[in-house]
Formats: structure tokens, sequence, C-alpha cells
């Protein structure tokens, strides 16, 4: 499903991604785990457009299309959901109609109608509900004011509403307890699918515990340096980073 | 909700150097000959077959106005005006005032149609659902229609075109006119007093809460014609009122004027809330033609616990040069301003307000939203004043600025005085750009670059947009996200 090939990236003339090369198949959960530093949110951001990242080498492609020449909006479009890291603030802007707006995009780019209100509605309480969202939080401004908890579960509610075919997961367990991670988690295993592809970026082992991937690439100095099966995570986790950081450099 | 998405479909459908209301109408007009003397002062005013005290009124206006000189302290630039070029009446040849709307022209109600503005009461009284507004609706120098009169009559309320007023309530207008504005206040406000067309007359009685909103739609058509509406609002005791204007011109190469007054007088108890949506021309995407906007508005907060509040969506004209002001004269009376004011392409903005606390414990409040974008140009300057006698005065003055781009600028002038040590006057200001992030954040959702940039903006500017009469807050969030077409890249 998603294909990346030999890519290398600078930003500001810094090489971040170093000939790295990884594939995401339909249906499969794949994790990627790598030290502070080691590039995993520079290939979030390269996925899905961010400016400023300079591709020099290699290509991304979803399902043989060439990510890498379409404009943001056009991979969101085309299916690329990211969950931020860091979701931002937009001041004065309700949640609620951040959320219609999304939605209806994505529905007029498949030639779709948008959706009614009490449909929209439906679909807010239905989704909102299995993430433990007050509907309250979602009519305050978008993120302004958000616990760390509250704006990962918010990007949960969003995947779920546009229902992505390749999601891109940055960090999404960082700053979460336990009871917000299991939460979390549990939104993401609910839109596993045989059609979905997940990238899973994490620090810890601690979140595969609870989305078992199928996949495991460890990640440093620009590079995917290690892959295997959910047990990598555990190994991983026994010997820290450290070994696999000498093997890249 | 839906306004936003509303907001966005209007986006999408328009390209970048289009303003919708830039279409010419085929009307016949008559025109005065261009430049301005005594023999057109006098004419204007024979046209409108004014009395002798308004005719007196206008000459010495123009007398003054000779010598004076075209302010140049605004942070705007434009070459120097030839006044001599300008027409200074033009009026629909089937007038002078229609009685009925079955007697206006056709062809200016369909003008008024186009523009969205509904003429015809009776389209407006079979609709359950829909607000009901009264309308005036002001065609170059004259009013054309206004609306609901009958029905505004049995409150007590007088709403009509100003030459109206003029005809059948003489002594009213004799006693209010001018002591708001006097006809020395400013170069533009005494021009106005020397040539004004026409433009709205309102008076509501004693303790009368006025039965709908008022409104009145500025229309200029002609070439080369100057305009110079003079509105003048009174809200007697314990009455209110609330006001809207709306402004539009046609697409022309050359610079249009346009140079009003507004006068408010609200006595003891009154209230007024006077919300303008203004979208004259603002010149093309090479910063040709476009309207010049030298506007002096001023409310009056006479009697005592008085309030005047102004409420401004600025997206038009190549020029705006505007600051509606409150002297807040009535002890605990109350002034108010809110302001969005969006520039693009090569408009030029300077505008703010005047809060003068003259009496005692009176409190304004001033909330300015200015967005830039383009190579536009955005100033807010604005007055705090306490004088020695009001004491217990408070102010609460919030500024904000939101640039898009890098060529275009915002600044924030305030000038504040305080004569009177009990006053409180907080100023907060703050200056930021719609953020990359934000953006891409937006995209990352599949907004496209001009949804997510109106979306941001509408967010920025909500606390005024909420100020705004429901029925126009849609109306005017449209406008706003319009007016910003093309400022991303």
């Amino acid at each position: 499903m998603l294909e990346i090939e030999h890519l290398s990236v600078t930003v500001h003339g810094k090489p971040i991604l170093d000939d790295l090369s990884l594939s995401v198949k339909a249906g499969e959960v794949a994790a990627i785990m790598g030290p502070n530093g080691s590039g995993k949110s520079t290939l979030s951001y390269v996925i899905a457009g961010k400016p400023h990242y300079v591709v020099t080498s290699g290509r991304v492609l979803l399902e043989g299309e060439d990510l890498l020449a379409l404009d943001p909006t056009e991979r969101a479009l085309k299916g690329v959901f990211l969950a931020f890291q860091y979701p931002i603030e937009i001041p004065g802007v309700a949640t609620m109609t951040f959320l219609k707006t999304a939605l209806n995009a994505g529905r007029r780019a498949r030639g779709e109608s948008d959706l009614t209100t009490p449909e929209f509605m439906r679909r807010v309480r239905e989704a909102s509900q299995l993430l433990k969202i007050d509907l309250e939080m979602l009519r305050r401004p978008l993120n302004v004011g958000f616990s760390g908890g509250e704006k990962k579960r918010l990007e949960i509610l969003q995947m779920a509403l546009i229902q992505p075919r390749m999601a891109v997961l940055d960090e999404t367990d960082s700053g979460l307890d336990i009871d917000a991670l299991r939460i979390v988690a549990e939104g993401v295993n609910r839109l596993r699918e045989p059609t979905r592809g997940f990238l899973v970026i994490t620090h810890y082992q601690r979140l595969l515990e609870h989305i078992r991937p199928d996949v495991v690439h460890v990640m440093a100095r620009g590079r995917i340096v290690a892959s295997g099966g959910p047990e990598l995570a555990l190994e991983l986790e026994r010997k820290g980073y450290r070994e696999f950081e000498e093997e890249a450099a | 909700m839906a306004a936003v998405q509303e907001t966005v479909e209007r986006v999408r459908a328009i390209d970048v150097d289009a303003y919708k209301y830039g279409f010419v109408s085929p009307i016949e007009s008559e025109v005065a000959a261009k430049g301005l003397n005594e023999d057109i002062v006098a004419f204007i005013s024979r046209k409108k077959g004014e009395p002798g005290w308004l005719l007196d009124w206008r000459l010495e206006a123009y007398r003054r106005w000779l010598t004076m000189e075209e302010p140049r302290w605004a942070r705007v630039e434009y070459p120097p005006i030839d006044f001599q070029a300008i027409h200074y009446y033009a009026a629909p040849k089937t007038s002078p005032g229609p009685r009925s709307l079955d007697e206006v022209d056709p062809e200016l109600l369909r003008t008024y149609a186009k523009l969205g503005i509904p003429l015809v009461e009776q389209e407006i009284l079979a609709g359950v659902d829909k607000p009901r507004v009264a309308v005036d609706a002001v065609f170059d120098s004259v009013s054309v229609a206004t609306t609901f009169k009958a029905e505004l009559a049995k409150a007590g309320v007088i709403f009509c075109s100003f030459s109206e007023a003029v005809q059948r309530h003489s002594d009213l207008v004799r006693r209010y006119l001018g002591t708001v504005v006097p006809p020395t206040d400013n170069f533009y406000a005494t021009l106005n007093s020397a040539v004004f067309s026409d433009g709205s007359f309102v008076y509501v009685p004693p303790g009368v809460r006025c039965p709908m909103e008022l409104s009145t739609y500025f229309r200029i058509n002609e070439r080369n014609t100057g305009q110079f509406e003079r509105t003048l609002i009174i809200a007697d005791k314990g009455a209110y009122v609330s006001y809207l204007e709306g402004c539009t011109a046609p697409r022309r190469d050359e610079n249009q004027l346009h140079a009003a007054v507004v006068e408010l007088v609200a006595f003891e108890d009154a209230e007024i809330k006077y919300s303008t949506v203004q979208n004259w021309y603002p010149g093309d995407s090479k910063g040709r033609g476009g309207v010049y906007n030298f506007v002096t508005k001023r409310g009056d907060c006479r009697g005592a616990r008085s309030k005047i509040s102004w409420t401004q969506v600025e997206t038009g004209s190549a020029i705006t040069w505007k600051y509606p002001s409150c002297i807040l004269r009535g002890e605990a009376s109350r002034g108010e301003f809110y302001s969005i004011a969006i520039s693009n392409g090569h408009q030029q903005v300077d505008s703010g307000t005047k809060m003068i606390h003259l009496g005692r414990n009176t409190t304004s409040r001033i909330i300015s939203k200015g967005v830039s974008a383009g190579k536009s140009q955005n100033t807010y300057r604005g007055q705090v004043s306490v004088h020695r006698l009001a004491t217990g005065a408070r102010n609460f003055t919030n500024c904000d600025s939101l640039l898009i781009g890098r060529e275009c600028g915002a600044h924030t002038v305030p000038y504040i005085e305080a004569k009177n040590a009990s006053a409180v006057i907080e100023h907060e200001a703050t200056t930021s750009k719609v953020s990359e992030e934000q953006l891409f954040y937006c995209l990352q959702r599949g907004l496209s670059a001009e949804e997510a940039t109106a979306l941001i903006v509408n967010g920025f500017v909500r606390d005024v947009l909420q100020q705004l009469p429901m029925e126009f807050a849609v109306e005017a969030q449209k406008l706003i996200a319009i007016s910003l077409e093309g400022s991303v890249g």
C-alpha cells in the first residue's frame, strides 16, 4: 500500500533521512521505533507533504501513485492521514465546525454530497462515545486549552470520522496516562481493516502492548536499521537503542 | 457551522479578480455638471426643494471648506484628488421621491435584487421565517425606496430618506443636524455638509423599541460621481434601534469618492446599535480603481445611561479613512466599537475609533480585528480620552492584527489620554500570522488553502462577528472569505 523507496530528505540543508526504504501492506500495522532525533517525525511529515522538507532522492508511493507529486490537500484526499504529535490550535474555530468542514471536504472530493447536520451529529456522537470524548469539548475552539490527552483523543476522533486509507500516527502515546493510552489504542484497533494501513511511530514499547503491530522497524540516524515481528519491540525495550544506533553509524 | 461551509463554497466559486457587485446598471440619470462652486451647492439644494436655512447651512459649509486642507496624517497614499472633476449630484431620472414601490423604476428594483437586497415588502412579509428588515435604498445621490414605512409609523418610528425628512420633519432635522458632527469638523465632513445628497433619517420616540432592524443600502452607479450621504439617527429617552448599512459600487478603472457623515444622538437610557457592512469596490489586483472612503461617523451619548455601539465589517474600498466615535457625555453612558477590517490586494485601511469620556462613570469597549493580506496596509488608529470631570471612567481596548503572507503590513496607533486620575484604561494588542503550522494542519485534513485561510480568519474575527445582527453575520462571513480570495499562494 505505502512504498517508501530510498528516501533522502534534508531540512534547511541538514540531512535528516538517509536512503530510507520501508513498505506498509494493506491491512498491516507497521511500527517504527527509534530514539529522539532519528528522523521519525520527519518521515511522517514528508509522507503528509509538510513544506520545507526537501526530498533529495527517492520515492513515496501510495498504491502505486507518486505522493511526492501531490500537494498536502491532495494527499489527504487520497487517504493519507497524519495524527499529529503536537496538534495545532486554531482560536475561534469551534472543533465541531472544523470536523464538519474536514469531513465534507473529503466527501466532495469523492463526489458525494455534504452530510446533513443530523447525520454528522450522529457520527460524531458515536465516535466520541467510544473515545470517551465529551461533546462539550467539541464546542470549544480547536485544540485551544485542551489537555495533552484531549488533543490526542481528538486526533483519533478525526481519524475515525475521516476513515483514511493510510494512517500515520506520530507519537500518539506521548503525554498520555495509561487510561487514555488504552482508550486511544482501542480507537485505533477498531479501525484496523484489511484495506487500511497503519504506520505507528513511537518511542516506547508501551503503546505496542495495546496496538499489536504486524511488523516493527527500528529507525536510527535517518534509516531503518532493523525490521522484525512484534518481538523486536521487546528486544529493543530490553537492550535499548544504543546497539542499533551504533550499527547505523 | 453552515455559514463556514457556505463561505468556503463561495470562495471556491469565485475567481481572484471578480468583484461580485461590479456591474453597472443601465439607468438614465440626471447628473449635475462636474465641479464644485456655490451654484452647484444651490443646484443640489434646489433639486431637493430645501428650505432657505438649509441652503445657507450648506453654503456656509462650502465657504468654510474652501479654507480647509485635506488631512494627510493617515497612513494612506493616493494621488491628489481633483475636486473639480467630480459630479456632485446624480439621480435616476424617474425620481424624485417615489411614493410607493410601484413607482420605482423596475431596472432599479432589478439592480437591488441583483445585490441581494429585497425591496419588495410582500415577498418578505410572505416568508414567515425570514427576518423582517426595513430597507432604505440609496442610489447615487437619492433614496429610491424605503420599505415598511407604514408599519414603522404605527410604532411612531420615523424612517425615511434624508430628503424626505427635510420636507416632512424639518424641525427635527434642523434641531439635530450638525450637532454631533459640526459642519466645521474636518475637510471631508465639511465637504459633505456642503453637498450631501441623500441618506437615511431615523427618529425613535421616547420609550419605543424599534420593532425591526432598519437598513440602508448605498450604491454608487454613475461614473465620476461622488457619493456624499448623510445619515441622522435620533433615539429619544429609553428608545432602542438597530440600524445596518451596506455599500457596493461598480468596478471602474478610475477612483470614486465617497465622503459620508453619520450622526447619532442617544438620549437618557436610549440605545443605538449601528452596524456597517462596507464592500465598496476595492480596485483590481493591480491597484487600479476603487472607492476612496473618507467617512466621519460619530455618536453622541447625550443622556445618562445611554449606549451607542458601532460594529463594522470593512472589506471594500481602495482607501478607508474612518473612525466611528462616541462622545460619552451622559453619566454612566457607554460606547462600544467592534471592528473587522480586512485588506487585500493594494487596499489601504486607516481606521479605528475615538472614545471621548466626558461624563462620570462612562465606559467604553473597543475590539478591533485587522486582517491584512496581499500588498495591503492596515492601520488601527484609536483614541481614548478621559476628561477632567469623567470620574470613574473605564475603557478596555483589544486590538488584534492577523497577517497573511509577507508583503502586507499591520500597524496599531493608539492615543490614550487621561486627565482624571480615577480612569482605568486597558489596552491589549497582538499581531500574529496565519501560521504555516495551522495551514498545514488544515490541509492535512483535506481542506484547500482557501478553505483553510477562510476558516482561520473567521475564527480570528469571531468575537466581532457575534456582535452583528444574526441575519447579517452570515453575509459578513461570506464577504470576509471572498475578500481574501487569492491571498494564499
